[in-house]
């Protein structure tokens, strides 16, 4: 089957040219014999207009992913561009795409203006944490639910589909008062709390999947080899786990790097306060905001959850599409 | 940023095949399923997920709920009380409430349609074979990756009346002046469902890009052999294959814009007069700056039952149609 998910793998591009492009071969790519015959039958069938409206059909298929392109990349561009320009040239009326005179003073100033490497550090402390425990909390959970059918993990199953409509409208205040009564209101291990339970459905749903992907058999036969149940899930299934495992936590980590709302209502105190909380401080109560050092801060913020993503990403896809394939 | 694996995985779900259960290693094979316990070893796994869950996350559901009945608020001294149906009395005649209801509801409905178009024109453009599609993969991807926060900021820079790239560009075409995008009254909501689009295309490209792959390539081309325009072989034989994960993403994405909440509230915060606030950041205000928590949850209570209500209907009458 054709792999088409944002995967690395892309086809050989194959473009219409004289003989084989007639029969719609660039539509779907048949094997040589097939696509021989097809070409010849449609040669037949249509005449030579029809490789005229193939024409233009590409044309207007670049056309449309080049207006996606400039849709998709014109913000980050200006978002970068802002970053590196100096306040001379942010201050003037007619702004250009590119800074003139690039400067990484931006970057400087928004360490002068906010606390950002204690921002960092408190979103670390928390991502990192959140990732940890989930993953250690969920991986047990996902194994019943991938190796056992019983009500528990059918009720698991739909709980995950429904935590997705969670109106956290509704969630929030009482969560509010439930950690109010533990005393972990303005505590970082509240927040890692919420995001841990916040995280679970999809950290089950990602790690059940990857326990699936283990065959069976292996451990059947560790068991048949006289090895106990914690051995076998030690040593046979948990190495061919761990790649599912980091990534797992990975995308724990990013959503919780990311996660603004909680972190808005549940930390009060500035020094404990996480980056996007922070990020918001740059933009004065009028709605003023310094340019230059806000979209630094806003870059620097976005490259640790780019970077892990970019790592993740065809893990997530790839689930993703092996789920969406298998019937 | 939302995890959406789920919407595309779960059509595949309830088809797990039962037989599977009969090679269950060891004493437990089978044994589950016909509702005798399967002894204490899932327990024991289970429970460190389950505790969390079942006491911050489906309790804080039902107390939620039970809140709405009271008239809790913060830092008062005197014990909550039940005043039974009284919040959602006052509900029914907040004119306000019923504004951000319209703005909420406008919102998700701007921003998940085109959302879904868009991600449908993506996702077909993306399984052809066309130069530069890398490029157009990577960049699709992107905003998923990027903390909400942080894409508000950035169209606020691109939004921004005089340093903004979006007026500077009309004032080169010779289109106007430009204006003050998030301030103006009539275009705030339009430029920030502008932002809701981008934000969101991902997971709705990635969902439907794995639909695709459920389209039989027989069909499509027999289809093409036959002569079917492009229109027609979409009608016939791509759209019938993708249509579970198309309503499911769709469904799920009106969900989410309906949750959303950072990005409006770096944009507008809600403004200017209310134009923007939807019913998320009316009940986060209501709750945590004037610290009425009972009706605030009546608030929450209310939109989860009309969009559960307005969901099922939709969801309904697509399985319907499928019939047909």
């Amino acid at each position: 089957m054709k792999r088409a998910g944002p995967g690395p793998t892309d086809h050989p591009t194959d473009h219409p040219t004289p003989g084989h492009s007639r029969g719609r071969a660039a539509l779907s790519r048949p094997s040589a014999a097939l696509s021989r015959r097809r070409a010849a039958l449609s040669r037949r069938r249509a005449g030579v207009p029809r490789r005229g409206r193939r024409r233009a059909a590409r044309a207007g298929q670049y056309l449309a992913l080049l207006g996606y392109l400039v849709f998709l990349a014109f913000p980050l561009l200006w978002l970068v561009s802002t970053a590196f320009k100096p306040p001379t040239e942010l201050a003037t009326l007619h702004p250009t795409w590119l800074p003139e005179r690039p400067t990484f003073d931006n970057f400087r100033r928004a360490f002068d203006e906010q606390p950002l490497l204690r921002a960092a550090g408190n979103s670390l402390l928390t991502a990192g944490s959140a990732a940890a425990i989930s993953v250690l909390i969920a991986t047990p959970m996902a194994y019943v639910m991938a190796r056992h059918r019983s009500a528990l993990s059918r009720a698991a199953t739909g709980w995950v589909v429904v935590s997705q409509a969670f109106p956290f409208v509704l969630v929030i205040i009482p969560l509010f008062l439930i950690l109010k009564e533990f005393r972990l209101i303005d505590e970082p291990a509240g927040l890692v709390l919420v995001y841990v339970v916040w995280s679970l459905p999809f950290a089950l749903w990602m790690l059940a999947g990857y326990v699936r992907a283990v065959p069976r058999e292996l451990e059947e036969a560790a068991a048949v080899d006289g090895a106990g149940r914690l051995r076998t899930l030690v040593s046979v299934t948990a190495p061919l786990l761990a790649p599912g495992i980091v990534a797992t936590a990975l995308f724990t980590f990013i959503t919780a790097w990311n996660e603004f709302f909680f972190a808005l209502v549940l930390l009060k105190t500035p020094e404990k306060q996480t980056m996007p909380v922070v990020l918001t401080h740059f933009i004065g109560t009028e709605g003023v905001a310094d340019l230059g050092p806000l979209a630094a801060a806003a870059l620097l913020a976005t490259l640790p959850s780019l970077v892990l993503f970019a790592l993740i990403q065809r893990r997530i896809t790839g689930g993703l599409l092996a789920g969406a394939v298998k019937h | 940023m939302r995890p959406m694996t789920e919407a595309a995985r779960s059509g595949d779900e309830p088809d797990r095949a039962p037989a599977k259960e009969a090679r269950a290693p060891g004493s437990r094979g089978g044994r589950s399923r016909g509702g005798r316990p399967a002894g204490l070893g899932p327990w024991f796994l289970v429970l460190p997920a389950l505790l969390p869950i079942l006491l911050l996350s489906a309790g804080p559901l039902l107390y939620g709920i039970g809140l709405a009945f009271t008239d809790s608020q913060s830092g008062r001294t005197e014990p909550t009380e039940w005043i039974g149906l009284l919040n959602f009395r006052d509900l029914r005649h907040d004119t306000l409430f019923w504004e951000s209801f319209r703005v909420g509801l406008v919102w998700a409905v701007g921003v998940t349609v085109p959302q879904f178009l868009l991600g449908l024109g993506l996702a077909l453009l993306l399984s052809q074979d066309l130069r530069m599609r890398w490029l157009a993969r990577t960049l699709a991807i992107v905003p998923w990756a990027m903390p909400e926060v942080v894409v508000g900021i950035m169209w606020r820079l691109v939004y921004h009346s005089d340093a903004g790239i979006l007026n500077e560009t009309l004032r080169d075409l010779h289109l106007g002046d430009g204006s003050d995008w998030l301030a103006g009254l009539s275009s705030a909501l339009p430029a920030v469902i502008v932002v809701g689009v981008w934000a969101g295309l991902p997971q709705v490209t990635v969902a439907l890009l794995a639909g695709l792959q459920n389209v039989p390539r027989e069909l499509r081309e027999a289809a093409a052999v036959d002569g079917a325009g492009a229109w027609r072989r979409f009608r016939t034989v791509t759209w019938p294959a993708i249509r579970p994960i198309a309503l499911a993403i769709s469904a799920l994405s009106f969900i989410w814009n309906l949750n959303s909440f950072a990005l409006v509230y770096v944009l507008t915060s809600g403004g200017p007069g209310g134009r923007t606030r939807l019913p998320m950041l009316f009940a986060y205000e209501e709750a945590f700056r004037y610290g009425q928590f009972g009706y605030a949850a009546a608030m929450g209570c209310v939109l989860v039952a009309v969009v559960s209500v307005l969901l099922a209907v939709y969801l309904v009458g697509r399985l319907k149609g499928a019939d047909q």
